[in-house]
Formats: structure tokens, C-alpha cells, sequence
């Protein structure tokens, strides 16, 4: 059974607490549409909860109404006293607020999912934030095997099964795979006793927003994947495949302008720059 | 010198009583408050008990007649005893009649004495093995002290030796009788038991004079607009207080035991042991007193409580560990099985619901089964929009378009399991063969609520019972009929509560009922031996066992009765998210009873539900195979006879296709 995390205490003991801050969003299911708490932001909620030392924050940045405090509940549910708001109204560049905020609490982790289930979806916010907090940032995360002294041993979530143990200086960024560790129940107890604190921040609009126009997506055909696999253990490779791209090389242990030259050969390559 | 002696022993041992009553009921007032009529509770208790409790007592003789003798003879002797030793009125019959009274109880207490010699293993031991001498000691002491008093005997028979003696043994008799009966020896089952008998928790479940046949079986609702009140229970303390005085009331015979479907599969429930876990809590202390079966794979000793501690621990051992109480299929072959009226499966729920919504641990793939609820309204995560899929090709008449129809067809989450769908194709095979105006909900249907509700999530039984009683408020019909058992007595007995009355049938019921109105007719039954599984929510909880004999019976098949069958129809292992809470146990219980279907020689089985279709037909190596009453009626469907009413002109079977 899960320890009781309802109230974690600032312990006078040697070890340090761990201030993490989860991000948390507001879900869609992927049959019905309806608001829930999102897959990967909630299993970045358990990673955060999985840490023996951490006191963890949760925050959410967006828009508040009755639904998206139903979904954002789903969140308390899993064994918290509050979460934090920063109210934005629609259309709004959330990763303004959420940079001024974590700049002020500076907390030593941010861990977020991968990307969020509605809205841009694009995965950017993470980046954003790292680029503008200055922290490095781990992306794919499976699992987080230990903090100590500043430095986090994480598990990043290769294609096949595959992982990547890493070891990142805190304060970090990290955003969560789907192969993480899947979240906890969220119990209706606490889900309906927590309290959604609201901040007030500044809202920037996000201009680049404006000028795009939605439109629902098309429903595309599929390539039919046909498996010429002739084995058993192929079918399963096959099956089990995460896109991945064809090329790509490890560098390691070279100087800065080698780095930069392969970068931006990549670019080109890939017709970022021209 | 006894002249002196015994309307002090008598009057000592009733006060001790009274001081141990009203301890006891100190024990039981640490639940929460229960509204009961005081005087109409206690007005009832001779009848519940003369005809309730001796009709489950009843099912056996010996031990019924055993107890008339004892517990007749002895109430007759306590209080004759208390007014002719106790006030001396020894004149006339009264002596009599008390000489009789103990004499007829000893002799009922010589055969608790011969069932105490080899006692079967459902029975408790440690202190209820010393019952039936102290039964005698009472009896034969009572007697004793009687003959002077009538004056069989002269005053100053014997010597003081005897005397001495004979107070010995009576206050013997006296303590066990009287001061056990509150201090918590084995006779506290009948201070507690009619107590129990007068302020039940659930008055309905007992007949009436004027014919109420009883039953009460839908589980009660939490109120969740209230946020101070509790989401189930936590700690003993946390049931109400007729909870905790029905679990004190257990006289540990262990008949639920007996019939206990996860007891015999292995899966660590033994019901017995829950109550006494129960009254072990209430009281404080550990369950090493106990001396009955324990909990399959889990050895006695370990666990203790207290009335306002944890039943079950986040981390550790407390009072009972929660795979026990996820190991409970909801069948109700305890209650129904139990002489004191206990009610375990509410217990269960109650304390399920604790786990569920607080803790949120449900188990396996409890969680997901509840966040699909929640997400989709169906246990399976499916697209509410394919609800229909199944019948896109039979055109059924939606209550969308229709607005009101004589019967609305409830489909349940089998619409959406292929194995089911053939039994929904049968039953409107049936409904169109015999002329009958229904409609479905189609894609307005959700689910019932059942599953999550004996889950224990509450909450999202709530939101999905309030939201399809507003589907069904907007269409008229007169009743409802559907072919799950579980949607039936949720839909029947548990949406009332919430403000959604309804005249519902189960398909069986139903076809029995088109079949004597004349509008079926069948071809003669050319298939081997049959025999019928009663779902527990069709016969126990709604106690409809006959319509679907009924429907066999004109089918032509004479079904061979399992040994379980009826009231003690053994669970397929389905019921109350047992399947999906999936409790390892040593053996499982649909391989059970497909090995009582394989006793009686049938090789099909006929069944009612969904559920037990799925769980039967799941059995490996099965030598009967599964039908539901449904796809057996659908293919033996001949030309209704132009007379209604009259079978016997029915033509021979017709090329029929068989859906």
C-alpha cells in the first residue's frame, strides 16, 4: 500500500528535503474526449512520489473551470492537500507564468509529461522553460533511480525497451515517457477534500497563437504495417517498435567546435537551416 | 441452608448480567448512530424469531429441534427459577412446570453434547466445546434444587455436603448462562442475537403477517453531498452501531463458512472469521482467541485491532488484511445461509469502500476497470458510440426516436462482449417472435453502476446510477427487461434510493411470462441432459427461481438439479468484482462449480447472466456446455398456434434459423 503522503513534513534530519515541482494538465481521454488527469503528467506525479525525499508541488497553468477542476482533482486524488494555479485565460503563452513562478520557488526538479494530451500538444513547454531557467533538461524519463547531492541518476526511455542511465546536475528539467512506472489510483477521498490554491500571475498572450487557425484533424489514412517477419522474434520487434530515426550518432569526448560542426551539418541536413 | 442460599446466587448472577448488558452495549454504541423504533424493534422480536430465524435454523432439523429443547427449556427455566427460588412462589403448578422446563432442556443439551463429540470443522471450538456441560450443569442443578421446592423430596434431603455441591454446580450453570451471556462467553448469542433480532439494520429482509415475503438486498447509499461524513468505514467504530451489535450476535456455527465460495476455492475469506475479526475490533485485542477455521493461508494470531485503529493498514498488519476482503464475490450465500441475520457482504462493502475511496487501492485491475467508468461508462474502456455495433444489422427500435414503448430493453455491458451479444440476439429473436413493443436506449445506455459500486467507488456508482435515471425519466415505458442479472437488481432495488423507481423483469421472467400468456411456442427439446445455474442476483437477491425452471419445463427439459442449486446455488466466481479483483486462491471457483454441473451428468449447463456465462464458459476442459436461457428458447422457436392459449395444436418443429 502506498505510505500515507498526505502531509509531507520538513524533516530536522541530515538528508535535505528535495523540492520538486510536478506540472500538472488537464487530459482528454483518447475515446471520449472527456477531461482527466493526463496519462504522462500523472505518471510524472507518481515519479515525483516514488522520491523518499521530495516535497512535491503541484502546478497547473491554464484556464480554471468546473471541468478542468474536475480533471485537475484527479491530481489531489493521488494523495495531496493542494495545488497550485496560476490562472491563465485562453489563448495564453503558459510558459511565461510557469518560468516566472519556478524562478521565484526556485525548486531543484520540474518534471513534466512529455507533452500535454490537448491544446498545442506540441512538447515544447519543457524546452522553454529549460532555455529560459537555464537548466538541462532530460526528456523521456522512466524512472528516477536516486538524488544525491545535487545530482539526479535517471532512466531515459529508449525505443524497444531500451534505457539510458543519466546522471543530470539539479536544478533540472525532466519530462516523462510513457514507460514510466503507471499512476496510482486517484481516490475520491482526497480528490474532493484538496484545495485548488489560485495565484494571480501576469498572463502574456501568445501571439503566434493568434494568427494560426484550428481546425479539427482529418482522419488520415494508415500505412498498413506489413510484417514480413519471419520469425517469432521479429513479429515481436516488429510489434514493439517505437518510431525511430534511421541515423543519428552518439558524440562523445570531442571538442566544442566539432560539436557545433556535426549540429549544424545536422541541420542542414535536415533542411532546419538552409 | 439452599433456602438462604439461592435467591442470593440468583439475584448475584442476574446483576452481574445486568452490569455485563450494559457494558456490551457500551461496545456497540462506539458505532455510528442508527435511526430504530425502540418498542416496535423489541415488539418484534418473537416473530422474527419464531419464523425468520427458525425458518434458516429449520434447514436442519436436528439442530432446530436441539435448540427448541435448550433454548425453550431454558428461557422457561431462567425465568420460572427467578420467580420460584428467586421469590419463593414455588406453590402450585409453577414448580411443575420448572421441573419440566429443565428436564426438557437437559435433554436438548444432551444432543448439543453429541454434536460437540465429533464437531465438523465449521464449527468453533475452545470455550463452545464446554456448552453443553454447562447447558447441564444449569439443567440438572435447576432440576435438582426443584424437587424439595415441589416436594418430591424433603426439605433437608441430603446433607450439607450435597448442598454445597449442588450450589457448586448451579453457579456453574448460573455463570455461564447468566453472566456469560453479557460478558462475552458463548451464550452472548442470544442477548446479542435478539437484540440483533429487534433493531436490524435492514427491517425489510423480515416477513410480515400480512405476507411480506422479505427481502432486502440492495446495498445502501453513502451520502456524498454531506463532506463530513465518512467514505465507508475506516475502524470498527466506523459501522454503525446495529452493525456492531449483528457481528456480536455470530454464535460462530459457521454455516456461512460451509458455503462460502472463496473459503473453498482457497482465497483467504472465511465470513465467520470476518465477524469474529470484526467483534475482535470492537473490542480491542488480537484474534488469537479465536477457534474456528482461520482465513485460508493465514495463520491465526497475527492481526489485532481496536475499535477506533484501522481495519486494514496502509503498510503491515492490522485487523484483517485486504485481500480477504477483496477476495468476496458479493453471492450472499452467507447472509442467507446465517441463523443470526448477519450481514457480511454489507460489511464488506463498507469497508471495500473505505479502500476505494480514500486509500485508493483497489486491486489488480480494479483501478482500471474504475477510471474506463469514469472515462467511457462502460468497465471495458469501449467507445460509447459502438454500443450498438452488435445489432447494426436488426434494426432496433430506439427510445431516441420511439419516446415511449410497453417494454424497454436494457442490453447491460455485454452489448459489448461477442460471447453476450448472441444471447442479446436471441432474446429479440424472442421479444420479436412474440409480438412484444420494445425499444432500447441504445447508445443513451450506460452502465449500471453494479461494478463499480461493489468496488467500492461509490462516487462513480452514484454519477453513472444519476445519469442513466435521467436517460430513463425522459421515455415512458412499463417496465424494463434485460438479461443481466447484476443490471437488474441494481436498476430493480439499488436505484430506488436515488429517485428511480421501476418495474423490472430478468428475460426469464419475462419469456415465462410471454409463454403463459400463449405467445411462444416451442419445438420438443432433442438435446441431452440439462442443468441450470442460478445467478445469485436472480435467485438470492431477488429470489427468482421458478421462472426460469419455468421456461426450461416448456422448453420439454427436465432439468437435473445441481446439490447447490436454488438458495444454495453455489457462486460462478463473477459477482461483485471478484473477477477482476482476481484474488489468488488454490483452486478456482468456476472449475467448482463446473464441477457440480459435472455431477449431475448434464452436458449443458442452462444459465441467466452475462457473468456466469463468461465465468463458466472460461472453465478448461468443461464437459457440459454453456447456454443462456435465451439462445435456448431463440432455437426452439416454432409458429405461434393460431389459438393463443392453447399448445397443444402447436405444428412439429419448423426450419428455424439460429442466430
Amino acid at each position: 500500500m502506498p505510505p500515507d503522503i498526505q502531509a509531507p513534513k520538513r524533516r530536522a534530519s541530515t538528508t535535505p528535503v528535495l523540492d520538486v515541482v510536478a506540472l500538472v494538465s488537464v487530459g482528454r481521454h483518447p475515446v471520449t474526449g472527456r477531461g482527466r488527469r493526463a496519462d504522462l503528467d500523472a505518471r510524472g506525479v507518481e515519479l515525483a512520489l516514488s522520491l523518499p525525499e521530495a516535497q512535491t508541488r503541484l502546478v497547473h497553468a491554464g484556464r480554471y473551470d468546473a471541468d478542468s477542476e474536475q480533471a485537475l482533482r484527479g491530481y489531489l486524488g493521488m494523495g495531496f492537500k493542494d495545488l497550485t494555479l496560476l490562472e491563465q485565460p485562453a489563448g495564453s503563452d503558459v510558459s511565461v507564468a510557469l518560468g516566472e513562478a519556478l524562478e521565484d520557488w526556485g525548486p531543484q526538479l520540474v518534471i513534466a509529461g512529455e507533452r500535454a494530451e490537448q491544446g498545442e500538444g506540441s512538447g515544447m513547454l519543457a524546452y522553454l522553460l529549460a532555455e529560459r531557467l537555464g537548466w538541462p533538461l532530460v526528456q523521456g524519463l522512466a524512472a528516477i533511480e536516486e538524488v544525491s547531492q545535487g545530482v539526479a541518476t535517471v532512466l531515459q526511455a529508449l525505443p524497444r525497451g531500451q534505457r539510458r542511465r543519466l546522471k543530470v546536475r539539479l536544478p533540472a528539467i525532466v519530462t516523462v515517457d510513457s514507460a514510466a512506472p503507471a499512476a496510482r489510483q486517484s481516490a475520491f477521498g482526497p480528490a474532493r477534500r484538496g484545495e485548488c490554491q489560485s495565484l494571480t500571475v501576469d498572463a502574456c498572450k501568445d501571439e503566434a497563437l493568434s494568427s494560426w487557425t484550428m481546425q479539427p484533424a482529418r482522419k488520415r489514412p494508415k500505412r498498413l504495417k506489413i510484417v514480413k517477419a519471419a520469425s517469432a522474434r521479429d513479429r515481436f520487434k516488429a510489434a514493439a517498435a517505437k518510431a525511430e530515426g534511421g541515423g543519428g550518432q552518439v558524440l562523445s569526448d570531442v571538442t566544442p567546435d566539432e560539436g557545433a560542426e556535426a549540429i549544424y551539418k545536422l541541420l542542414k541536413d535536415e533542411g532546419v537551416l538552409r | 441452608m439452599l433456602d438462604t442460599l439461592l435467591p442470593i446466587l440468583i439475584a448475584g448472577a442476574l446483576a452481574l448480567a445486568v452490569v455485563g448488558a450494559w457494558r456490551r452495549v457500551r461496545l456497540w454504541r462506539q458505532g455510528r448512530p442508527a435511526p430504530v423504533s425502540l418498542l416496535k424493534g423489541l415488539a418484534a422480536i418473537p416473530r422474527r424469531y419464531l419464523v425468520d430465524l427458525h425458518h434458516v435454523v429449520a434447514r436442519d432439523k436436528m439442530i432446530s429441534n436441539t435448540h427448541v429443547a435448550t433454548a425453550g427449556g431454558f428461557v422457561a427455566a431462567a425465568v420460572l427459577m427467578v420467580l420460584v427460588h428467586g421469590l419463593g412462589l414455588a406453590e402450585g403448578i409453577l414448580g411443575w412446570v420448572l421441573l419440566a422446563a429443565s428436564a426438557t432442556m437437559f435433554a436438548g443439551s444432551c444432543f448439543v453434547a453429541r454434536r460437540r463429540r465429533n464437531p465438523p470443522a465449521r464449527l468453533s471450538k475452545g470455550p463452545w466445546m464446554r456448552l453443553p456441560k454447562s447447558l447441564m450443569a444449569f439443567s440438572l442443578s435447576t432440576f435438582a434444587i426443584t424437587l424439595p421446592a415441589v416436594g418430591l423430596l424433603p426439605e433437608d434431603f441430603g446433607s450439607w455436603i450435597l448442598a454445597l455441591v449442588l450450589s457448586a454446580v448451579l453457579v456453574w450453570g448460573l455463570g455461564e448462562m447468566f453472566f456469560g451471556m453479557t460478558w462475552g462467553g458463548p451464550m452472548k448469542h442470544a442477548f446479542a442475537g435478539a437484540l440483533h433480532l429487534a433493531f436490524h439494520r435492514r427491517p425489510d429482509r423480515f416477513s410480515t403477517k400480512e405476507g411480506g415475503e422479505g427481502r432486502s438486498t440492495g446495498l445502501k447509499a453513502l451520502n456524498l453531498d454531506d463532506h463530513e461524513a465518512p467514505l465507508g468505514v475506516e475502524t470498527p467504530s466506523d459501522f454503525t452501531w446495529n452493525q456492531l451489535l449483528g457481528f456480536d450476535a455470530c454464535v460462530q456455527c459457521g454455516r456461512c463458512e460451509a458455503v462460502c465460495p472463496a473459503f473453498a476455492a482457497g482465497q483467504p475469506l472465511n465470513p465467520k472469521k470476518l465477524i469474529q475479526d470484526m467483534v475482535v475490533g470492537m473490542a480491542g485485542g488480537s484474534d488469537a482467541e479465536y477457534a474456528g477455521s482461520p482465513y485460508p493461508g493465514k495463520p491465526v494470531g497475527e492481526h489485532e485491532g481496536s475499535a477506533d485503529g484501522p481495519i486494514v493498514a496502509r503498510q503491515g498488519k492490522a485487523l484483517v488484511d485486504a485481500d480477504t476482503l477483496w477476495s468476496c464475490t458479493t453471492c450472499r450465500a452467507c447472509v442467507e445461509e446465517c441463523p443470526m441475520m448477519i450481514e457480511h457482504v454489507d460489511a464488506i462493502v463498507d469497508m471495500r469502500r473505505f479502500m476505494t475511496l480514500e486509500h485508493g487501492n483497489t486491486p489488480n485491475k480494479g483501478a482500471e476497470v474504475l477510471d474506463n467508468l469514469i472515462a467511457t461508462d462502460n468497465p471495458g474502456g469501449f467507445d460509447p458510440g459502438a454500443r450498438m455495433h452488435w445489432a447494426a444489422d436488426l434494426a432496433l427500435p430506439l427510445m431516441a426516436d420511439r419516446g415511449e414503448a410497453e417494454v424497454l430493453l436494457w442490453l447491460g455491458d455485454g452489448a459489448y462482449d461477442m460471447r453476450n451479444q448472441r444471447t442479446l440476439r436471441s432474446l429479440v429473436k424472442v421479444l420479436r417472435a412474440a409480438d412484444v413493443d420494445f425499444a432500447v436506449l441504445g447508445d443513451e445506455e450506460r452502465d449500471s453502476g453494479d461494478v463499480a459500486r461493489r468496488l467500492g467507488d461509490e462516487a462513480t456508482f452514484q454519477s453513472l446510477a444519476k445519469r442513466n435515471i435521467a436517460t430513463l425519466s425522459k421515455y415512458r415505458f412499463k417496465r424494463i427487461v434485460t438479461c443481466d442479472p447484476h443490471s437488474f437488481h441494481v436498476l430493480g432495488n439499488e436505484y430506488g434510493e436515488l429517485g428511480g423507481e421501476y418495474e423490472v423483469r430478468h428475460h426469464s421472467t419475462f419469456i415465462a411470462e410471454l409463454y403463459d400468456a400463449g405467445k411462444l411456442a416451442f419445438a420438443p427439446w432433442k438435446g441431452g441432459r440439462v442443468t441450470y445455474h442460478d445467478p445469485c442476483y436472480l435467485g438470492r437477491y431477488n429470489g427468482e427461481f421458478e421462472a426460469p425452471r419455468n421456461v426450461l419445463k416448456a422448453l420439454g427439459i427436465e432439468v437435473a438439479e445441481m446439490e447447490r442449486s436454488g438458495f444454495r446455488s453455489r457462486c460462478c466466481g463473477g459477482g461483485g468484482g471478484a473477477a477482476i479483483t482476481d484474488v489468488p486462491g488454490k483452486q478456482r471457483i468456476p472449475d467448482m462449480r463446473m464441477g457440480d454441473v459435472g455431477e449431475t451428468g448434464a452436458d449443458m449447463v442452462a444459465v441467466g447472466c452475462p457473468q456466469c456465462t463468461a465465468m463458466l464458459e472460461g472453465v478448461v476442459d468443461s464437459t457440459a456446455e454453456v447456454r443462456d436461457i435465451a439462445e435456448l428458447v431463440a432455437n426452439a422457436l416454432v409458429e405461434a398456434p393460431a389459438s393463443a392459449g392453447d399448445r397443444s395444436q402447436a405444428q412439429g418443429p419448423q426450419a428455424v434459423e439460429v442466430s
